[in-house]
């Protein structure tokens, strides 16, 4: 038997997760009916006036966002952690981290990736134009995988704990919060006409120097609870 | 010295409360450690004879 | 012989060596603290900008410092612990967290009472409290993080990675938040534009420091005798998960 490339290993993880997450739909779509309601209870309390909401709309959206995200990560790896397919995966010779990188990736797909199609109707709530709606898009599209990348270092810590849930909010939420100002605030000076280029290159920068460090840091983390 | 009476050093030129609010706080917090600390060991100590 | 010094690096080993420095510590903590209050309060003159307010920077800065020292401190044990596999250095860092975490609640609510009546707030979201604000979160994510693993080596490693994560985390919050207030410049304030410290102010900050230094040296290795008697007095700690395994299942 000849061995799978890395290339190989990570697309077999990909389609895998993915394939997973299809057969468990509702799961997808409550992440997004979540980021649906708390979106649109914020004016309910705060008010309808549109000058407040164009203030609020991108620190609002974005911690929608960064919430939902939270929420989806006990899925990351507990499953596979319950059937034991994690501590076959890691026993893969190809390196534990690269099969993270394809795990976050089908993460983002299905948890990320839906909240980002649709922030351009949730920004029209808050009474965003043209241009910010793109922005907004373009912000979250950056961030989002930031976020299940970071999110995954917490998830494998708190992997198979008591109360994993809270804890992995404790844990990763003081982590998200350079991806929370770089990313509204980019939102936000696009509301007030100032360019918003530099803190979009903040939030790749961001992005690049998470997809350097985090998924070395989660397989750490994976070994670890796997031990 | 620059302090003319006793309640001129508490008063601290009308900011007494501030500072003496946290110069109060923090040896609370550092004598709390140390007894908390001291209380553990003692503990510890007792339980590991209970042991053996 | 070789037995005999890996029993000198061994916890207990360890545990009547520590015993013997921390009344060392302790005294010279004491005796700093002392000589620090009263440089501090009796021979610095009031500070003609903010009046006999500013004194409290002889507990804020050197708890501010000590919060970060012994967050960088912690990681390094924790780096030490991963690298090396070495169990004493994961109780090091075990033993600092907590009094970290004390000193970063200190700095935060000094902070406060300094900011009151100089800015006229309580709180403003500058970089450095911010950061600081984070950085307790981080202690608070640590500890409580050990406390929810109930296996000993799992305990050490998770909360190990989670310190080394975060020594990355906050010096790029300080500069985000930096880069976040010249967007919102009407909230920020300028903390940099301090006037010069007369010598004696300098004098009674730097030798109240420094027996935060002692401080922390005592409580720490204090701390760390409790935890390697907790540790010795459970050696079977595998068996027990295990036993417990059972009965659960049962």
């Amino acid at each position: 038997m000849s061995q799978p490339s890395m290339s190989e290993a990570l697309g077999g993880v990909v389609r895998r997760d993915l394939l997973l997450a299809m057969r468990h739909r509702s799961d997808v779509a409550m992440s997004v009916f979540f980021v649906v309601i708390v979106a649109s209870l914020f004016p309910l309390g705060v008010g309808p006036e549109a000058a407040v909401l164009r203030m609020i709309g991108p620190g609002v959206l974005w911690v929608t966002a960064l919430l939902a995200c939270l929420l989806s990560l006990g899925r990351l790896f507990t499953a596979d952690y319950l059937d034991g397919v994690l501590e076959q995966t890691a026993l893969i010779p190809q390196s534990l981290a690269v099969l993270v990188i394809g795990k976050v990736f089908a993460h983002w797909v299905v948890s990320g990736l839906p909240v980002v199609l649709l922030s351009p109707l949730l920004g029209l709530q808050f009474g965003l134009d043209g241009v910010t709606l793109g922005v907004l898009t373009l912000s979250l599209l950056l961030g989002t995988p930031t976020l299940s990348m970071i999110g995954a270092i917490g998830a494998a810590l708190t992997l198979g704990l008591r109360g994993s849930g809270l804890l992995v909010a404790l844990l990763v939420l003081p982590l998200f919060i350079p991806v929370l100002i770089f990313g509204a605030g980019a939102v936000t000076s696009s509301v007030s006409g100032i360019g918003s280029e530099a803190n979009l290159s903040l939030l790749g920068a961001c992005f690049l120097l998470s997809f350097a460090f985090a998924p070395w840091a989660t397989a750490v983390a994976l070994r670890i609870a796997l031990e | 010295m620059q302090w003319g009476s006793v309640s001129e050093f508490f008063a601290m030129g009308g900011y007494g409360l501030y500072v003496w609010v946290s110069f109060g706080v923090t040896a609370l917090c550092m004598f709390g450690e140390v007894l908390a600390v001291w209380r553990r060991h003692a503990a510890a100590v007792a339980e590991s004879r209970d042991v053996s | 012989m070789g037995i005999n010094w890996f029993k000198y690096s061994s916890p207990q080993a360890f545990h009547p060596l520590a015993g013997k420095m921390i009344p060392w510590f302790s005294v010279a903590a004491g005796l700093l603290i002392i000589i620090g209050l009263y440089i501090g309060f009796f021979v610095a003159p009031t500070d003609f900008q903010q009046g006999d307010s500013y004194r409290i920077i002889f507990v804020h800065v050197p708890a501010a410092w000590m919060s970060m020292f012994l967050y960088v401190i912690m990681a390094a044990w924790a780096g030490v612990g991963l690298g090396l596999n070495a169990r004493p250095s994961f109780m090091m860092a075990q033993a600092i967290a907590p009094t970290g975490a004390m000193f970063t609640f200190i700095a935060l609510l000094t902070g406060a009472m300094w900011g009151k009546p100089t800015w006229g707030a309580w709180w403003v979201w500058d970089a450095r409290l911010t950061s600081e604000l984070i950085l307790l979160f981080q202690y608070i994510g640590i500890i409580l993080l050990r406390a929810a693993i109930d296996d000993l080596r799992r305990a050490d490693r998770a909360s190990a990675v989670l310190a080394l994560v975060g020594v990355v985390n906050v010096p790029i919050i300080y500069f985000s938040v930096r880069w976040w207030n010249t967007l919102h410049q009407g909230a920020s304030v300028s903390m940099t534009a301090s006037p010069k410290m007369a010598t004696t102010m300098l004098t009674a900050m730097l030798i109240m420091t420094v027996g935060f230094w002692m401080y922390s040296f005592a409580v720490t290795l204090a701390r760390v005798r409790c935890v390697i008697l907790d540790r010795e007095r459970q050696p079977m700690w595998g068996n027990q998960t295990s036993i417990q395994e059972v009965a659960e299942a049962r």
